[in-house]
């Protein structure tokens, strides 16, 4: 199964980590929040991906299955 | 159409409504006489609330008559009702009349008008789904709520509503009529947006699926759940039928709340001919601008507004007249929007007063260089990037301002402006929230 991210933006408070963690799929917009790929995390990053949603200081990141 | 009236007619059989005349022409929504219509005007007219003991029959019916929400989204009415029909263990509906467009009128009138026929509507959408709770969620305005109490008594006495309507009033935010924020509040906190999904139909109030109704919607449901399919359609588009609650502002200033068929053309709606307008804003402030000569040849329907990035909404129209700054008017919008943002995302919260400054700033002649690359990059990072759908909303008015507006913009970028009076002329509430409890 495909997975993508997804943030709950009511949340997320711009900490930045998961940006850190996960450049690849993870971009910051100006003021700090992160803006998304739409692509499904490719294998090979699921295991970072995983690590950016369980390090969320807020826990605002999400893997869902992806359309 | 005879015949499905006549079908619908015997279906009554324990009420008079056999022998009632059908309703013609218009208004069918409000009352023809202008007074509010009690409980005994509603059944001299309507008769009995026409339960039907089960849920298929009517939204069957609500189907044929191919009715869409009234709220703004326009939603096919059966598709939402079969959804939460659908769903396990108990259910709830609520009936939407927080209004917190500030352009728009209609459901206060229409509650004011005919409360009998929204509540009727809240019984028959409660059977049609199988709710056993029901709440009205109405702007907040006392003479309105007691209006509304008077008419929930008059059914108390007469014994009609099977489910007892719980009154909840809406803060008055732009906001509070959305519906994760409805959910919230009635649920008794603050109106504030949540993240969807999950959708309201599968986990709403207290996480139980709820129907969520605009009061309109509710009474075209009643009308039809009596006079049948056929007669809806009977005016109105085949792809949009029915008749529709618009609130109009003419370019003289002068308007009020109309009911049009769907398809009604917008130069008569706001008689373009004697008032022209230099633009037309069509569904309010998460709506969009027309110029004024392409909305001189458009009907009010989304089969004509939808392929130029607008929509009929809840049908708010207002004819923008030639003296005044179609760029000062949308600066002043976009600023009330950025300060009714709940604040709860990053993006809405950083962008939206970021633009409202930009616009402001171009309508005072004081714009920077960068003005319009900086509106255009701040629209992009707040598109999609809030629980709801207000930075949306935002921007579309945003860029549709900035497009019929084009030549105005120029003009105030070169330090000009061709208005000739600065009165405001769309309306903006005054006070915006400060504090957690201004939205409850």
């Amino acid at each position: 199964m495909h997975e993508r991210l997804r943030v709950n933006p009511i949340l997320c408070s711009g900490h930045g980590l998961c940006a850190e963690l996960l450049p690849e799929q993870i971009d910051l917009d100006e003021w700090g929040y992160p803006l998304l790929s739409d692509e499904p995390v490719p294998t090979a990053l699921r295991p970072l991906a995983r690590r950016a949603v369980n390090d969320c200081p807020v826990l605002a990141l999400m893997l869902v299955a992806a359309p | 159409m005879t015949a499905a009236i006549r079908e619908n007619a015997t279906r009554d059989t324990a009420t008079a409504s056999s022998v009632r005349p059908v309703p013609t022409g218009l208004p069918r929504l409000l009352s023809a006489t202008g007074r509010p219509m009690d409980l005994a005007a509603h059944m001299q007219v309507h008769g009995q609330t026409p339960y039907r003991g089960g849920p298929q029959m009517l939204i069957h019916t609500i189907e044929s008559a191919g009715l869409t929400g009234r709220g703004g989204a326009a939603f096919p009415t059966h598709r939402k009702l079969t959804a939460v029909a659908d769903q396990r263990g108990p259910r709830v509906v609520v009936g939407n009349g927080a209004e917190g467009e500030p352009a728009s009128d209609k459901d206060k009138t229409l509650l004011w008008s005919s409360p009998h026929l929204v509540l009727d509507g809240l019984q028959l959408a409660a059977e049609a789904v199988g709710a056993r709770k029901v709440h009205l969620y109405v702007h907040r305005e006392p003479a309105l709520e007691a209006h509304l109490d008077s008419a929930l008594h008059e059914r108390a006495i007469a014994g009609l509503d099977r489910i007892a309507v719980n009154l909840v009033s809406a803060p008055p935010r732009f906001l509070a009529g959305e519906e994760s924020a409805l959910a919230s509040r009635v649920e008794g906190g603050a109106a504030l947006p949540r993240l969807t999904p999950p959708r309201i139909f599968e986990r709403g109030v207290h996480g139980a699926p709820t129907l969520v109704q605009n009061v309109e919607t509710l009474a075209q449901l009643a009308l039809i759940s009596r006079y049948g399919a056929a007669w809806f359609r009977g005016i109105g588009t085949e792809a949009e039928p029915g008749s529709m609650l618009t609130t109009v502002r003419l370019a003289d200033g002068s308007g009020g709340v109309a009911e049009t068929p769907i398809g009604t053309p917008i130069a008569e709606l706001l008689r373009l001919a004697q008032h022209p307008a230099q633009a037309v804003l069509v569904g309010g402030y998460h709506g969009a601008w027309l110029c004024g000569e392409q909305a001189r040849r458009l009907t009010l329907s989304n089969a004509d507004l939808r392929p130029l990035g607008a929509a009929v909404g809840a049908g708010v129209l207002a004819a923008l007249p030639a003296d005044r700054c179609g760029v000062v008017e949308s600066a002043r919008v976009v600023r009330y929007l950025a300060l009714e943002s709940a604040g709860q995302c990053g993006p809405c919260l950083n962008g939206l007063p970021l633009i409202a400054d930009s616009l402001a700033q171009l309508a005072n002649h004081r714009s920077a260089p960068s003005a319009r690359g900086d509106l255009a990059r701040w629209s992009k990072l707040v598109e999609r990037r809030g629980a709801c759908h207000h930075p949306d909303g935002t921007v579309r008015f945003l860029r549709s301002a900035l497009t019929v507006f084009a030549e105005e913009v120029a003009l105030h970028e070169a330090g000009r402006c061709s208005a000739s009076t600065y009165e405001p002329f769309l309306p903006i509430p005054a006070g915006s929230p400060e504090h957690k409890n201004d939205w409850s």
